[in-house]
C-alpha cells in the first residue's frame, strides 16, 4: 500500500458516516489479521479485510469504494464470527457496498449487475424467476452466454420454469421499492 | 407420535431450480409425523442483492413474510434454505434491538411486523423439537456404501448471536442426523468454508476454485459424497462440478445430496421420490446397495451364530 499523509487525506466525515450506518467501531480494530486469515476471498480482493478495517479507521473513502473487495465479499460471516474485539466486519462490507452503491462507486459491475436482475424479478413478480434473472443478466452484462453450459443439464428435470410465479400481492412488493426510493429521495 | 403443525416458508429456489430440496423436506417431515403449511402469498426474503442495496429495504422484504407469519397468529416460521433464514432473522434481531429501525422497516410495509415470529431451520427443528431418537426410529432402510461429509456453508450458523444454533466452527447438527440414521459420516475439515455463494453467474472461475477446495477436503476426508443444507452450496458443487473439472483441469465426479434426500433413503422412499435423480452427478451407484435394516439385523444374527462355536472354543482354550 502506498504511505497516506493521514493530516491531509483522512476524510473524517466519511468515517462517521459508517460508524454511525453500521453502528459498529471501526476504531477498535488492532489488526490481529484473523478475518483476513479466514476471509476465503482474501485471494480475490485487492485489499484483505483487515486492509479494508485499517483504510477505514484512516478515512480512506476513495480508496476503500473504489476496491474491488466490498464487492467481492460474499457475506460468509466469517469475519464477524471470528473478530476478538467482536467488530461486525461483515455488516462494515455491506454498509461500504451500500455506499458505494449510492455514491455510483462501481468497481465490479458484474456482481452489481447480478443483484439489479435479481432485485427486478423480485420487484415484478413478488418471487424471483431464476430464468428471468439469467436472462436479466445476460443480456445487462454482455456476456450474452454466461451459464448456457447448465442449460441442458437441468433441462427435462422440471427444475426450470419458463413462466414466473406472480403471486397475489406482488404489488405490495414493488410498494416496498417504490416507497424506499420515495424516502431516500427526500433524504436527499 | 403426537401431531406436530409448522409454517414452512419454502423460498423462491425450492420452488425451481432446488425443487427436490422441497419434496424432500416435505417427505421426511410427513414421515415423521410434521404437517407444513406455507403462509399464504408469502413474497421473496430478499437474500443477498436486498442487504447490498439498505438495510432497512432488506429488513422491509424479509419481514414481509414475518407479518404475514405472525398474522396467522404463529410463532414460529421453518424454513430450509439458509439464505431466508439468514434474512429473516437479522431483520428480525435488529428490530427488536432498534426501536428506530424497527419503526423505518414498519414505515414502508403494508402491514407492520411486531416481532413476534422466531425463524428456524428445518435442521433446527429435527434435532431441537423431533430428536435424533424419533428421528432413527423411522429408519426402514441402510445406505452401506455411503461415506458421507457434512458440509454446512456460510451462514446456518453464523454470526453466532443471530443464528442461535449449533457451534459456528464446528457444527455438528447434519452429522447428528446423519448418525441417528445409520450413514457413516467422515470427519471433514471444511464444514463451515464458502463455497462461493452466489458469484457464480457474476465470477464463475472464483466461485469454481473454492468450490474445488471443498469438493477436494472431503475426498480427502473419505468420503464419497457431500451432504448440505444450502440450496446455493449445492448447486455450485453439483450443478457447476463439470464447470469446476474444466476450470481446475480435475476429475471430481462426487455426488451432493441434501441432508433430507439421505434421511428419505433411509425411511425407505426412492430416489426419484425424493428428487435424486435431478441433480447433475449421478448418486446411483453409492445408493444402489440399500436394502432393508432387517435384512443386515438377519444377516448378522446368523453370522453370530456361526461364530459362536468358535468362540467358545477359543475361551476354553484360554481357561
Amino acid at each position: 500500500m502506498e504511505p497516506i499523509n493521514l493530516t491531509e487525506k483522512t476524510d473524517w466525515r466519511f468515517i462517521d458516516q459508517v460508524k454511525k450506518e453500521s453502528g459498529q467501531d471501526p476504531a477498535l480494530c488492532y489488526q490481529c489479521g484473523n478475518c483476513t486469515a479466514g476471509c476465503p476471498y482474501t485471494k480475490y480482493f485487492d485489499f484483505p479485510v483487515s486492509q479494508v478495517m485499517r483504510l477505514l479507521q484512516a478515512g480512506q473513502k476513495e480508496t476503500i469504494l473504489n476496491s474491488r473487495s466490498i464487492w467481492l465479499c460474499a457475506t460468509c460471516e466469517a469475519c464477524t464470527t471470528r473478530c476478538p474485539c467482536e467488530i461486525d466486519i461483515a455488516h462494515i462490507m455491506d454498509v461500504l457496498r451500500i455506499i458505494a452503491r449510492r455514491e455510483n462507486y462501481v468497481s465490479e459491475k458484474d456482481v452489481k449487475k447480478f443483484y439489479d436482475a435479481f432485485l427486478a424479478s423480485m420487484k415484478h413478480h413478488g418471487r424471483v424467476f431464476e430464468v428471468g434473472i439469467l436472462m436479466g443478466y445476460n443480456f445487462k452484462s454482455g456476456h450474452l452466454f454466461a451459464d448456457a453450459d447448465l442449460g441442458p443439464k437441468i433441462l427435462g428435470k422440471g427444475k426450470i420454469h419458463f413462466l414466473p410465479t406472480r403471486i397475489k400481492g406482488r404489488d405490495k412488493v414493488a410498494e416496498i421499492f417504490r416507497k424506499f426510493q420515495e424516502k431516500r429521495k427526500n433524504r436527499g | 407420535m403426537a401431531e406436530k403443525e409448522y409454517i414452512y416458508f419454502p423460498g423462491c429456489s425450492l420452488e425451481a431450480s432446488a425443487i427436490e430440496y422441497d419434496m424432500s423436506v416435505r417427505k421426511v417431515l410427513t414421515s415423521l409425523g410434521v404437517k407444513l403449511i406455507e403462509p399464504d402469498d408469502w413474497s421473496c426474503c430478499g437474500s443477498t442483492p436486498a442487504h447490498s442495496v439498505d438495510h432497512v429495504f432488506a429488513a422491509a422484504v424479509a419481514a414481509r413474510n414475518l407479518a404475514i407469519v405472525e398474522k396467522m397468529g404463529a410463532s414460529t416460521v421453518i424454513t430450509a434454505c439458509p439464505a431466508c433464514l439468514s434474512a429473516f432473522k437479522k431483520a428480525h434481531h435488529r428490530m427488536k434491538k432498534e426501536e428506530s429501525f424497527k419503526k423505518e422497516v414498519n414505515a414502508i410495509l403494508d402491514e407492520p411486523y411486531n416481532c413476534g415470529v422466531t425463524a428456524k431451520s428445518v435442521l433446527q427443528i429435527l434435532l431441537e423439537d423431533i430428536g435424533p431418537k424419533a428421528v432413527a426410529e423411522k429408519v426402514t432402510t441402510d445406505l452401506p456404501d455411503l461415506k458421507v461429509a457434512p458440509y454446512y456453508g456460510c451462514i446456518i450458523n453464523r454470526p453466532p448471536e443471530i443464528m442461535e444454533f449449533d457451534n459456528p466452527e464446528n457444527p455438528v447438527a447434519m452429522d447428528n442426523l446423519m448418525e441417528a440414521v445409520g450413514v457413516k459420516v467422515c470427519d471433514f475439515a471444511f464444514k463451515v468454508e464458502c463455497c462461493g455463494a452466489a458469484f457464480g453467474v457474476a465470477k464463475r472461475k472464483m466461485v469454481n476454485e473454492l468450490s474445488s477446495k471443498v469438493l477436494t477436503m472431503a475426498l480427502d476426508a473419505g468420503a464419497n459424497c457431500l451432504v448440505v443444507t444450502c440450496q446455493l452450496c449445492q448447486q455450485n458443487l453439483d450443478l457447476r462440478q463439470d464447470q469446476i473439472n474444466s476450470t481446475m483441469g480435475s476429475s471430481f465426479n462426487i455426488p451432493v445430496l441434501f441432508f433430507t434426500q439421505v434421511m428419505g433413503l433411509t425411511y425407505g422412499y426412492s430416489p426419484q421420490e425424493l428428487g435424486i435423480d435431478k441433480h447433475n452427478v449421478n448418486a446411483e451407484s453409492l445408493i444402489k446397495s440399500r436394502r432393508p435394516v432387517e435384512e443386515r439385523i438377519k444377516e448378522e444374527q446368523e453370522k453370530a451364530k456361526e461364530k459362536k462355536p468358535k468362540a467358545k472354543k477359543a475361551e476354553e482354550e484360554e481357561s
